[in-house]
């Protein structure tokens, strides 16, 4: 075993890579319950992809048979219900986790210099997962498919010259037609899964080029033993890799316990409306997204008016992107002299608060038809939520905040 | 279409006890689909022989019972009639029902299945008005009138349903026949209902015991540190 091992290091720097990114990775030694989604949200992509490839195996892109052929896997192929259902009960599980984890770069500041590349790479990975989660929900080919990639892509013709040609380029036809499908079938299971694999590792490399942040947002590397080893530190494995296994189990029961008992999830993972064949003579009730994406739809469906001479519905598409855009700007709007959350004052504090509520409000919002007083808290939480960005520079700066440790508690 | 949620005003949840490890209620509701409903109505994402399996139904006796619209057992259900055909006889054709309680709800299809009634000598249905089915088990049922509440602000309101000519069955004989129709129509829509329950029990155990490993697994780890 050692000769074998010696003989592949000769060839490939697999010591190597195992010290620097695993045995000798030295990571704080504080991690909390928000340092879990990291490595979950591998795990998940890890799922996805095997279920992806037994499903691909069975499905077929084409507009008469899609239907069909996932009834024929969720019936006929054995254990196929068992591969759908991991695979989609895993894609909202996918946000799940994802959310968490971004939530907790803005607890503990790890978007903060010098993590920005970091959190950038993170955020395209973010919308790559978006587009992932979109054109796999029209693959089924249900009647909720459908309009969903009608709506959402028909939001290019509010913008003016260029937007009706590209809307109809992305679909392939003038409509959601059978070419569209067909190449939302190759982004689903090629191109983006490859970008998203290769984003992955650039996000890794990037960690651990700089080092993981913790609670304390502080950094353990400016202590240091003789030997270069940070003092907080301790090698990720064995000490994080059997920790991290730990909340593997546990949200493996999560998991498990969601697609055994309640794989539609009260319609919120599955929607009943999806389960009729695509139908562009029948429109559903409410078209209305899947979870994961109803608070960008909320924002979206906000604003009414016309201004400045521009329709309400390209604004509407202007303030959606504006609204994922904005975590972009982050590292740079945030200007407190400290990271964490536990020496920030009340300002950062309310505000991380209200912007919170105000995403799961507007993501409940966004299932709603949007009519009366679910319009207009739509438009307060709207506001709110820019204003968590809009105004950061400024209440980072003057808040109150409490001196850091030197070394982590 | 209506969504399982949205029910006329006056018109209740009713109270629909599900059970799918009922096996005779099931094969109960499957003779019902397939003698009444299948004429018309497909269930193509299902086979014959799958469902005999599931339910208990010996291979044979689907093959002398309950092959009216297919040559083999291992065919999908598909409707007798043509849908080009039903198109012109019904102004539209009817819907394939494998997946019917997945979409509507099986509350929603038992007040579907005894929410019809006759009006002005045409068939209506109280949870989907003006539909294009008549009612086909009112041999069963008789034939029922809704009697309608004139509330303050002028708006109608279901009360109840009055027997005019009663059917073959008493109504607790016909109920129970819709409950054993909704509750295969439950098992139709999601064949994996029967045993997903099972296993994931088992599951869960075992991702318990699993949990308690590696949580012993990290403590034995972490005493190293300090």
């Amino acid at each position: 075993m050692q000769k074998l091992i010696a003989w592949i290091d000769a060839r490939i720097p697999l010591i190597e890579v195992w010290d620097e990114h695993l045995a000798k990775y030295y990571a704080p030694k504080n991690f909390n319950f928000w340092y879990y989604f990291g490595s979950l949200a591998i795990l998940v992509l890890v799922i996805q992809i095997l279920t992806g490839i037994f499903l691909t195996m069975h499905y077929k892109p084409d507009s008469k048979l899609a239907f069909a052929s996932v009834e024929y896997i969720m019936r006929d192929v054995p254990w196929g219900w068992l591969i759908r259902y991991m695979h989609a009960t895993g894609a909202s599980l996918f946000f799940v986790v994802i959310y968490l984890h971004m939530f907790r770069a803005l607890l503990y500041g790890s978007h903060r210099p010098p993590r920005e590349l970091l959190w950038l790479i993170g955020m395209v990975i973010y919308v790559a997962l978006m587009a992932e989660a979109f054109t796999g929900y029209l693959l089924p080919w249900g009647n909720m498919s459908f309009w969903g990639a009608q709506v959402i892509v028909s939001l290019f013709d509010a913008v003016p010259w260029v937007g009706p040609p590209v809307a109809e380029w992305i679909r392939g036809d003038f409509v959601i037609s059978d070419a569209t499908l067909n190449r939302f079938f190759s982004f689903h299971v090629i191109a983006v899964p490859l970008a998203l694999v290769g984003l992955v590792y650039l996000h890794i490399v990037a960690l651990h080029k700089v080092g993981s942040n913790n609670p304390d947002g502080i950094e353990i590397k400016r202590h240091k033993d003789k030997n270069g080893v940070p003092l907080d530190g301790i090698p990720f494995h064995p000490y994080y890799s059997v920790k991290d296994m730990v909340a593997v189990a546990l949200f493996m029961m999560v998991f498990a316990a969601i697609m055994f008992f309640a794989p539609e999830m009260g319609g919120w993972f599955l929607e009943h409306d999806n389960f009729v064949p695509a139908n562009p003579l029948q429109t559903p009730p409410e078209i209305k997204p899947l979870w994961y994406f109803t608070p960008y739809y909320s924002i979206l469906r906000a604003n009414t008016v016309n201004f400045f001479y521009i329709p309400a519905k390209l604004w509407g598409v202007f303030f959606m992107g504006l609204s994922l855009a904005m975590f972009f700007f982050l590292p740079w709007l945030d200007r407190s002299p400290v990271k964490s959350i536990r020496y920030r004052g009340w300002m950062y504090k309310t505000a991380l608060t209200i912007f919170a509520i105000s995403f799961v409000i507007l993501g409940y919002l966004g299932t709603r038809p949007p009519a009366g007083i679910y319009k207009a808290l739509a438009q307060i939480c709207t506001i709110l939520y820019f204003a968590f960005f809009f105004l950061m520079p400024w209440y980072t700066k003057y808040d109150k905040t409490k001196p850091e440790p030197d070394r982590v508690t | 279409m209506a969504s399982a949620a949205a029910l006329p005003p006056g018109v209740k949840p009713p109270p629909l006890e599900i059970d799918l490890g009922d096996q005779e209620s099931l094969q109960r509701g499957a003779r019902t689909f397939i003698n009444y409903c299948l004429s018309c109505h497909s269930a193509a994402y299902m086979r014959y022989n799958r469902m005999g399996k599931d339910l208990g139904i010996d291979e044979e006796l689907v093959k002398d019972n309950l092959l009216f619209a297919a040559d083999k057992v291992g065919d999908l259900m598909k409707a007798v009639m043509p849908p080009e055909d039903a198109k012109v006889w019904f102004g539209t054709a009817p819907p394939d029902l494998t997946l019917v309680a997945r979409f509507r709800g099986p509350e929603w299809l038992y007040l579907y299945m005894t929410g019809f009634h006759r009006e002005g000598g045409r068939w209506d249905n109280i949870v989907f008005p003006d539909v294009a089915m008549p009612h086909v088990l009112y041999e069963w049922q008789g034939e029922q009138r809704a009697v309608f509440k004139t509330m303050e602000d002028g708006s109608k309101r279901f009360d109840r349903f009055e027997l005019v000519r009663p059917g073959s069955m008493k109504k607790e004989e016909y109920d129970a026949a819709m409950r054993d129709l909704v509750n295969f129509f439950v098992y139709l829509g999601e064949p994996a209902k029967l045993v997903r329950y099972r296993i994931g029990v088992y599951v869960l155990i075992f991702l318990g015991v699993f949990l308690i490993f590696t949580y012993l697994l990290k403590r034995e780890y972490w005493k190293q540190l300090h």
